[in-house]
């Protein structure tokens, strides 16, 4: 699937809105061509090998180490003879298989190179890697900003308590404020069913074997939910501390939520994670008289980190110390109410 | 995890500038604090590009140094990881490269 996690090579993220019981299929139409690539090459595969499995991957290997340095700039001679061989290699057989594509080229190609020394065109894209999905989350913020919305992306390890914390927050916070969410799940709308049953309109993404959400997941979330002006939108990542941290969503902060059953060195494990997100709830420390779990360590691994995280001490079971939390929400919402648009 | 989707990003982005010419080489910037493993998409790109435009093309990747200018004494210094203090013992500092994740450039075939 994911085409920009890569952690599997089916591509089916499933959206369920847990009002209407409705389940779609999410189209990515970028990985679509990736399929059709895919396709396309396995055409291409069976032509290759016949004139040569010896051929193709041999040759990539040769000619991207041995060939292609010293025969851009440093030699001319000998090296250049087994460079051209190596591409006439290449054409002879590319011609075997790809009439339909502009394989003539490639000959002229060759012949260029070697003899005329033309050099070939270089195009300066300085395009980030992640643009596409950064422009998706920007839409996303820009969405939340006009309707006043604060989005909060949580990230932890599976099993920290997140949809425990969420089933708090809405009981809690729930008459202050509308408050929607999106559950991102590898598989089953177990989580999302809690939501819905906390009162809280919810939709479910399956990301099948993808392993964090993508900005596209989230417009698409927030076109079923259709959160009201003032709102907060709740959005529980794939338990995962590692992919999340590079895929912006739009969301105002990220918070990482680590339960003092894990170690206090996350935060020094999983450095991009703690350093991308804006505070961290310490959870279940209703649980800290039966662990050795050193609180003061895991706040100062954290800050190494990340010197400005906010950091909250809680028990999404007991209720203990959720009130800073709340109040650092309340500070982000009337922030979000008073920033122009 | 994430490098074969990033390795995908490469061959989506440059197949689209290519605009059906063959691309010959890819020239990448990756910060070493970007949280991408150069040798993971190395490992992917040559299957990754098979059937592509970018099939046979050469794959440059720069990895950058890490660095960050200190809050409280104006020194620059090497990041070699995301929680490296500067020598003076501050932590409060600006990354000023290491986080870069880009296609620099690409390398076209001539029109014929």
């Amino acid at each position: 699937m994911c085409g920009t996690c890569g952690c599997s090579s089916t591509n089916k993220v499933t959206i369920t809105n847990l009002e209407s019981g409705l389940t779609t299929t999410l189209d990515r139409g970028n990985h679509d061509h990736d399929h059709d690539h895919d396709h396309d090459h396995d055409h291409d595969h069976e032509h290759v090998h016949e004139d040569g499995t010896r051929h193709s991957h041999a040759h990539h290997h040769h000619h991207g180490h041995d060939h292609d340095h010293p025969h851009h700039h440093d030699h001319d001679g000998t090296h250049e003879h087994d460079g051209l061989d190596h591409h006439h290699h290449a054409h002879d057989h590319t011609h075997a298989d790809g009439t339909t594509h502009s394989h003539p080229h490639v000959h002229g190609h060759a012949h260029h190179h070697t003899h005329a020394h033309e050099p070939a065109t270089v195009v300066a894209l300085e395009t980030r890697l992640l643009a596409k999905n950064d422009a998706l989350a920007e839409r996303n913020r820009a969405w939340f900003a006009g309707r006043e919305i604060l989005a909060l992306n949580l990230v932890s390890s599976p099993g920290s308590g997140k949809t425990t914390l969420l089933e708090r927050m809405i009981r809690d916070l729930g008459r202050e404020m509308p408050i929607a969410v999106i559950e991102g799940d590898q598989a089953t709308a177990n989580d999302s069913e809690r939501i819905h049953a906390a009162g809280a309109p919810c939709v479910q993404v399956n990301t099948g074997t993808g392993c964090h959400l993508e900005a596209d997941m989230i417009a698409r979330g927030l076109a079923e939910l259709k959160p009201p002006v003032g709102a907060m939108v709740l959005i529980e990542n794939v338990g995962n501390l590692v992919c999340p941290a590079l895929f912006d969503l739009g969301e105002q902060a990220k918070v990482a939520i680590l339960s003092v059953t894990e170690g206090e060195d996350k935060p020094l494990k999983y450095p991009h994670m703690f350093q991308a997100s804006r505070a961290m709830l310490l959870n279940k420390i209703d649980l800290l008289p039966h662990l050795d779990f050193d609180v003061e360590k895991a706040i100062e691994n954290a800050r190494s980190v990340n010197p400005g995280i906010a950091v909250f001490r809680v028990s999404a079971r007991t209720g203990e110390g959720l009130q800073a939390w709340y109040d650092w929400i309340r500070e982000q919402a009337a922030a979000v109410r008073a920033s122009p648009i | 995890m994430h490098e074969l989707g990033i390795t995908r990003n490469v061959v989506a982005i440059a197949s689209d500038a290519a605009k059906g010419r063959r691309v010959l080489k890819v020239t990448l910037e990756v910060g070493r604090l970007s949280g991408v493993m150069t040798e993971a998409i190395r490992f992917c790109f040559d299957t990754v590009v098979e059937g592509t435009a970018l099939d046979g093309a050469e794959l440059e990747i720069r990895e950058i140094e890490g660095r960050a200018r200190c809050q409280a004494c104006g020194a620059v210094y090497l990041m070699p990881t995301l929680f490296t203090s500067c020598p003076c013992g501050s932590r409060d500092c600006e990354r000023i490269a290491g986080e870069e994740l880009s296609i620099k450039t690409i390398e076209l075939e001539e029109a014929a």
